[in-house]
């Protein structure tokens, strides 16, 4: 089959081409060795079936970035039969440069120029003519948005592909000609396929190049020799950046007839602009957005109109009542939707999906096992095992999706650029760039599309730094463990404010991330502050079927990736905590006999300086067990205490009063746990600050494997959660035992940052004397 | 006059007439069009004063000041 390479600028349409050209033939994936989407799919309506292949939108053939790298690596390696190269029109200067590149190349070659409705709609002309005889390939005029002319662009590709095309430069006209024509001569001496392009980035001083033909090198330096120039002197990078757009200039734009003729006019997208990232009020306005999209997703009073209008529950209504029968669909359609408030539409989205689809699908087949004739042991695994390790990934698709699409619609339309742009110097002085607050602030939210969503980060330690702390923004999984614990010390203890501890709870997430970036990006994640070059692409209104087409991606890539690190490990989990060293099968009642239990004990003295170790005596360990069960899922904590307090008040003979331990949010449940443990307050903030901080719950830490690649960093980033978790939680056990130890911390502290700011300084000065 | 890129006052243009900075930036800078010649208007400063915006070869294009720094412009009067 031929195959045919999509080459073009960002923002220049590409991706929609790709999606009208394949439609559901699309296939997404990774190219080899990097976390750059790798896209292809076919094309079948030219005489034979064409293979698409999507290559990653760049501005230029340099050696500086991998998706540059990645498409000039390809063009030149796998040789597609043809590369369709898109320009957009509306930016036509900018997008030639990369034209001129790819020209160099011996490879068949057409332009598909782009957003030609919105040329014609601001009333100016392109004599596409005149740019093919002068680029010397053909030039189709398509609209990839309103699907025009993708049918002569796809058969003109076709007809370019039948011919070998060799490769052309417009530095011919330029003073480096001869150089160029010289090292040409050379390199083709030499028998080095497609010299044209290779002799000019040798003339580039192109790093990839230099080390191909390392023997070249000294005769290449010859020719420079005899090259003056009074601009640019000996920076042959520049002179060849300067030959290509002064051509451009002189040769191509003639070929764009504007209807005005001013420079810089006033578009409607800089009007939407001039609001957007105002002085004052961009950063207020950013803020509502982001709320809006929060509360649009997660929040279960929208628009606050249960507060406001104060609307009476289902079970006020006489809807839901004890005795009412469970399988009366509509009833539980409406709790999905409504209950003493409106639900926001990703809340809805999610109880649909979860209550209704996936629960009762589940549910089901539970019940199918579960009336089967199985051994229970085999009825545990698969319906507590396989069938809750399946729900487990699939329950987070909606906050996923929802997430992702307002992730998409900002990207999309423009806006997202301008959030780093806003950003930007709030970031870089930890060694990041503004583009990293949207994955960071998502992870509010959830880890996965947060860590999924780093892509964005051109720079690859700031992306392994970001997904790293990423966890740390408390997710929403997360907050029934926040809100049941703060719960039961404000009512065993009688201390504090639920709300309060929360709230302090959250911040300590958002304090931990900055100190670990900090720490990270001067240790071991060291490196310069990415530079920000950055084109903010005019504003448009996002295409539904681009964004629906990635939804689609991204729930594959997670429901592929994730899938079977998230069943294993629930699997797992699952036989640590039923089954007891001797091999015997355990109720869940029983989880006191298991192996995780007596590991847990095991271990228990390691937990002793975060305050729920051995201090906590025989009963200590369910602390620690209920940490484990987390990782499955962050919600497992809490249905884990209730089980774990079940188990204590029969074990220890507990008097619980009139406390509720199988009540939802848990409260009474850690109640129990206190009384049996006598745990102390410092060491309940720190146990829950170490779950917050630990590893996170597996589904992101498939995610993260994934997005990292790298299997050290990924093995690293485990080792960073543990320690990070640690560290925290001991400090605030400490600390909230024995306030004196705050000196010893922060005696600790200030060596060890005075000891890397040394270090550093060291470094930097040797780098220097070099 | 010259005068640097971050120098710039919202509403200045001028031409470019210098590129310096290190490999990478400097390379980034010209692939995105900052080439000696090419007429630059500085659109605007991020709420917090740096990046700053500008318009070039009919695009809008955001960089830091230390990056504009390496850009030496010859201001229109």
């Amino acid at each position: 089959m031929k195959r045919f390479a999509l080459a073009g600028n960002p923002n220049c349409g590409k991706t929609t081409l790709f999606n009208s050209l394949t439609g559901s033939t699309a296939h997404v994936g990774n190219w080899p060795g990097v976390t750059v989407d790798k896209r292809d799919g076919v094309y079948k309506k030219t005489p034979e079936p064409v293979a698409i292949v999507d290559l990653p939108g760049i501005y230029s053939l340099s050696p500086y970035t991998p998706e540059e790298v990645i498409a000039r690596n390809y063009i030149l390696d796998e040789k597609p039969d043809c590369v369709i190269n898109i320009v957009d029109a509306t930016n036509l200067e900018r997008n030639l440069y990369l034209t001129t590149q790819i020209l160099e190349i011996d490879v068949p070659m057409v332009i598909a120029l782009n957003m030609m409705d919105e040329v014609e709609k601001a009333g100016d002309k392109i004599d596409a003519e005149l740019l093919s005889s002068r680029l010397g390939v053909p030039v189709v005029k398509i609209s990839a948005l309103k699907e025009n002319g993708l049918k002569d662009l796809m058969e003109t590709a076709y007809a370019a592909s039948l011919k070998e095309r060799v490769g052309t430069t417009v530095l011919e006209e330029s003073s480096l000609a001869h150089l160029i024509g010289d090292v040409r001569i050379a390199l083709k001496g030499q028998g080095v396929k497609g010299p044209l392009f290779h002799a000019i980035k040798l003339v580039e001083n192109d790093s990839i190049e230099v080390e191909m033909h390392k023997e070249t090198i000294p005769m290449i330096d010859e020719f420079k020799a005899t090259h003056e120039d009074d601009v640019f002197g000996d920076d042959f990078e520049a002179l060849v950046a300067d030959a290509r757009y002064k051509y451009i200039s002189e040769y191509f734009a003639p070929a764009l007839s504007k209807k005005k003729q001013e420079k810089f006019s006033m578009s409607r997208s800089d009007k939407a602009d001039k609001v957007l990232t105002h002085k004052v009020w961009g950063i207020p306005i950013f803020l509502v957005i982001l709320f809006a999209i929060f509360h649009l997703t997660f929040s279960e009073d929208f628009l606050y109109l249960g507060a406001i209008f104060k609307l009476p529950t289902l079970e006020d209504l006489g809807l839901l009542t004890e005795d009412a029968d469970p399988l009366h669909y509509g009833v539980r359609l409406l709790a999905c939707i409504y209950d003493g408030a409106v639900f926001s539409p990703g809340v809805i989205i999610n109880n649909i999906w979860n209550n209704m689809l996936v629960g009762e699908l589940f549910g089901r087949l539970g019940g199918l096992v579960e009336g089967s004739s199985m051994a229970p042991w085999a009825v545990g695994l698969i319906n507590n095992g396989i069938f809750d390790g399946i729900s487990s990934v699939l329950s987070f698709l909606p906050p996923i999706l929802v997430l992702f699409l307002f992730f998409s619609i900002l990207e999309d339309s423009g806006y997202m650029a301008r959030i780093a742009f806003i950003l930007d110097r709030m970031f870089r002085r930890f060694g990041l760039s503004g583009r990293a607050f949207m994955p960071m602030i998502m992870g509010f939210g959830c880890s996965v599309p947060a860590m999924i969503n780093t892509r964005t980060l051109a720079d690859d330690k700031e992306r392994t730094a970001t997904v790293r702390v990423i966890p740390f923004f408390s997710c929403g999984a997360k907050l029934p463990i926040l809100t049941a614990v703060a719960g039961a010390i404000v009512a065993y203890f009688g201390v504090g404010n639920a709300d309060v501890i929360t709230f302090l709870m959250y911040l300590l997430g958002i304090v931990t991330a900055v100190v670990t970036v900090l720490l990270m990006r001067n240790t071991t994640l060291k490196g310069e502050t990415p530079p920000f070059i950055m084109e903010l692409p005019a504003y448009h209104a996002p295409q539904f079927k681009n964004l629906m087409a990635h939804l689609w991606d991204k729930t594959k890539h997670f429901v592929k990736k994730a899938f079977t690190i998230i069943l294993a490990s629930t699997i797992v989990i699952w036989f640590l905590t039923h089954f007891s060293f001797n091999w015997h099968f355990l109720e869940d009642e029983a989880i006191n006999e298991s192996i995780l239990a007596g590991v847990s004990q095991l271990v228990q003295p390691i937990f002793t300086p975060l305050g729920f170790g051995s201090q906590l005596g025989q009963f200590g360990w369910v602390f620690v067990v209920a940490a484990v069960a987390g990782l499955i899922a962050k919600e497992n904590v809490i249905a884990t205490f209730a089980t774990l307090a079940s188990c204590l008040v029969a074990m220890a003979n507990l008097n619980i009063g009139g406390l509720d331990i199988a009540a939802e949010e848990g409260i009474d449940a850690v109640q129990a746990m206190i009384l049996a443990t006598g745990i102390s307050v410092p060491a309940l903030i720190a146990f829950i600050a170490f779950n917050m901080t630990t590893i996170p719950c597996f589904a992101a830490v498939g995610t993260a494997k994934a997005e990292l690649g790298d299997k050290k960093r990924f093995n690293g980033t485990l080792i960073f959660w543990i320690t990070s978790s640690y560290a925290v939680a001991a400090m605030i056990y400490t600390i909230g035992s024995w306030w004196w130890t705050a000196f010893i911390w922060a005696a600790v502290a200030a060596a060890a940052t005075a000891l890397v700011v040394l270090k550093n300084k060291r470094a930097a000065k040797t780098v220097k004397a070099v | 006059m010259e005068k640097t890129l971050d120098a710039f006052e919202i509403g200045d243009v001028g031409t470019v007439k210098r590129v310096g900075g290190e490999g990478k930036i400097k390379r980034r800078l010209f692939d995105m069009g900052i080439t000696p010649g090419a007429e630059v208007l500085m659109r605007k400063r991020a709420p917090l004063g740096d990046p700053i915006e500008i318009t070039i070869r009919g695009y809008e294009l955001t960089l830091r000041k230390t990056e504009a720094a390496c850009v030496t412009m010859e201001v229109k009067g």
